[in-house]
């Protein structure tokens, strides 16, 4: 069963954290592929670049918006994903655990329902 | 055993078999939900077939085959749904069959395989860490386990828990939904992570049992104490466990009907003598060398009341040593409270008044009621009768309430300070 873990946290640059805080966190989050990779349950990851960067677009009123910056202004912005292959919630949960930015962000575990298999939907399961 | 009383066990003994199979059943399929259905159909086939051809020689191994021959038919419907190719371009939509096993998706090996309906095993342990699972919102977690594990019917807890029924059922929906969607395994956790999951469980069964204790739940004691006695039973060795069912069954001896009346003015005579004995044995399975934890406090709590059945006193003092290292252990607003007022008994009211916590905010019933009763025995009268007011207006039990204006009225009028 695949599960999404997301990781939401107060975006920082290595001017604002200081140089050695951003190495420190690069690290953390190296060796938490790495641990996940040697599990034999990582998918798949994606650390995104600041939310500063994200560009949004939706229709308003039949009309296409394209607007700079993330979809929800929030002081905690989506900073990464991780998709794990566990038995069940329980083994998603150890691992969502260990997340990088447990200690100054959210880590939310999410089941998945599909995913793409050469371009076609196959049930999570 | 008296009439009542063995209706109440053979009651219970049904239910004790429904809460097995559905817990087996569930533990199998990952989903409560289609275990719930599918024993509930096994039932109602059982009313059409036993009258003719008679009641099976064991009767929870022929529901359980039934059940789980349903299971399997929704499976292979599933499957077979699952079989058909999605139509272009309905992928991004989530068509039927996307949500996890919830639809009743069939797993690639079946679990059922393995299970001899003749010796069905207890899976109620993991069903009960299931229901108090810190992925399932703290307040659904006893009245899933009331439903699931003891078997009550949705209604029923509605009520306990003073909920519209369709409220409660929809919670009860959504959790049992989100056990199967999010795929929380039946599993007792191991030693490892019992110390971070065991507390939840605890939680909930005490949780069931405060309730009877607060309100008008007078038809589940009796209920809750089951619950706490079986998670003792099925934990087999856990301290906090033989505690909590120490503390609810001690609680049940001393149950009343009728006005309130304070635990030191009750006559120890009208407590049920068989559950205090009970309760007794249950903390001493508690024991334990080393720090008591939070329950095996609050249970002897209760033993030293109950205790004055046999002595004639209350011991004041141990009283005080309890609350003092629950106070470390669990410290609690209502605990410190409780401690203020056995101060007051040993060192004089003034000595609790001092103990007492400041005003807490929101009000606290039981703050201003043992304030009006140290009040009143410092002989403060119109502070207490104020102090007696409050706490009977913020009271939600009618017979505590009827109590506290009582006493008002006779702290007013003079009386006995």
């Amino acid at each position: 069963m695949r599960y999404t873990i997301l990781l939401h946290y107060p975006e920082a640059t290595p001017e604002s954290l200081g140089e050695e805080a951003w190495a420190e966190g690069e690290r953390a989050f190296s060796a938490y592929a790495a641990t996940l990779h040697a599990a034999g349950v990582l998918v798949g990851a994606e650390v995104l670049q600041p939310s500063t960067s994200t560009t949004t677009l939706r229709t308003v009123d039949g009309a296409l918006q394209v607007q700079d910056g993330p979809f929800a202004d929030t002081k905690e912005q989506l900073g990464g994903t991780f998709v794990v292959d566990v038995p069940d919630l329980d083994a998603a949960l150890e691992h969502a655990r260990q997340a990088p930015n447990i200690g100054w962000g959210a880590v939310e575990v999410r089941p998945g329902a599909l995913y793409t298999v050469d371009g076609v939907w196959t049930p999570n399961a | 055993m008296t009439d009542v009383r063995a209706r109440a066990a053979a009651e219970r003994a049904a239910r004790d078999s429904y809460g097995r199979l559905v817990a087996l059943l569930a533990a199998q399929a990952g989903n409560v939900a289609l275990a719930e259905d599918a024993l509930a159909d096994a039932f109602e086939e059982a009313l059409t077939r036993w009258p003719d051809a008679g009641v099976p020689r064991n009767p929870d191994a022929w529901l359980l085959t039934v059940a789980r021959n349903r299971i399997r038919d929704v499976w292979r419907s599933a499957a077979h749904r699952r079989s058909v190719p999605l139509p272009d371009g309905s992928a991004g939509a989530a068509p039927d069959g996307a949500r996890g096993r919830a639809v009743g998706d069939p797993p690639a090996v079946d679990p059922f395989a393995d299970v001899d309906p003749f010796a069905i095993p207890d899976r109620r342990l993991a069903l009960l860490f299931v229901c108090a699972h810190p992925a399932i919102a703290a307040d659904v977690r006893t009245p899933l386990m009331l439903q699931t594990v003891l078997g009550l019917g949705s209604a029923q807890v509605a009520t306990a828990f003073a909920v519209p029924p369709a409220a409660m059922q929809q919670r009860l929906v959504r959790a049992k939904r989100r056990i199967a969607d999010a795929r929380i395994p039946f599993v007792v956790p191991d030693r490892a992570a019992m110390a971070e999951r065991l507390p939840p469980v605890l939680e909930a069964v005490y949780g069931c049992a405060a309730l009877t204790w607060r309100q008008d739940g007078r038809d589940l004691a009796g209920e809750a104490q089951h619950l706490a006695v079986t998670l003792a039973v099925l934990l087999e060795d856990e301290p906090e466990a033989w505690a909590l069912a120490a503390l609810v069954t001690l609680s049940l001896a001393r149950r009343r009907t009728g006005p309130f009346v304070p635990l030191d003015e009750q006559d120890p005579a009208g407590w049920d003598e068989h559950l205090v004995a009970e309760g007794e044995a249950y903390l001493r399975r508690a024991y334990r060398p080393g720090p008591p934890g939070r329950f095996r406090l609050e249970a002897a709590i209760q033993a030293v009341h109950t205790d004055r059945r046999r002595s004639g006193a209350t011991d004041w003092a141990a009283l005080r040593t309890l609350y003092v290292a629950l106070d470390a252990v669990a410290p609690s607003l209502g605990g410190r409270v409780a401690l203020a007022a056995v101060v007051g008994r040993l060192d004089g009211p003034e000595a609790g008044l001092a103990a007492l916590p400041a005003e807490p905010s929101p009000a606290f019933q039981p703050w201003w009621a043992v304030r009006a009763d140290l009040l009143a025995r410092a002989g403060r009268r119109d502070e207490a009768v104020a102090a007696f007011g409050r706490a009977a207006a913020l009271a939600d039990d009618p017979a505590v309430r009827d109590h506290l204006a009582t006493w008002a009225r006779v702290t007013a009028a003079g009386g006995p300070t």
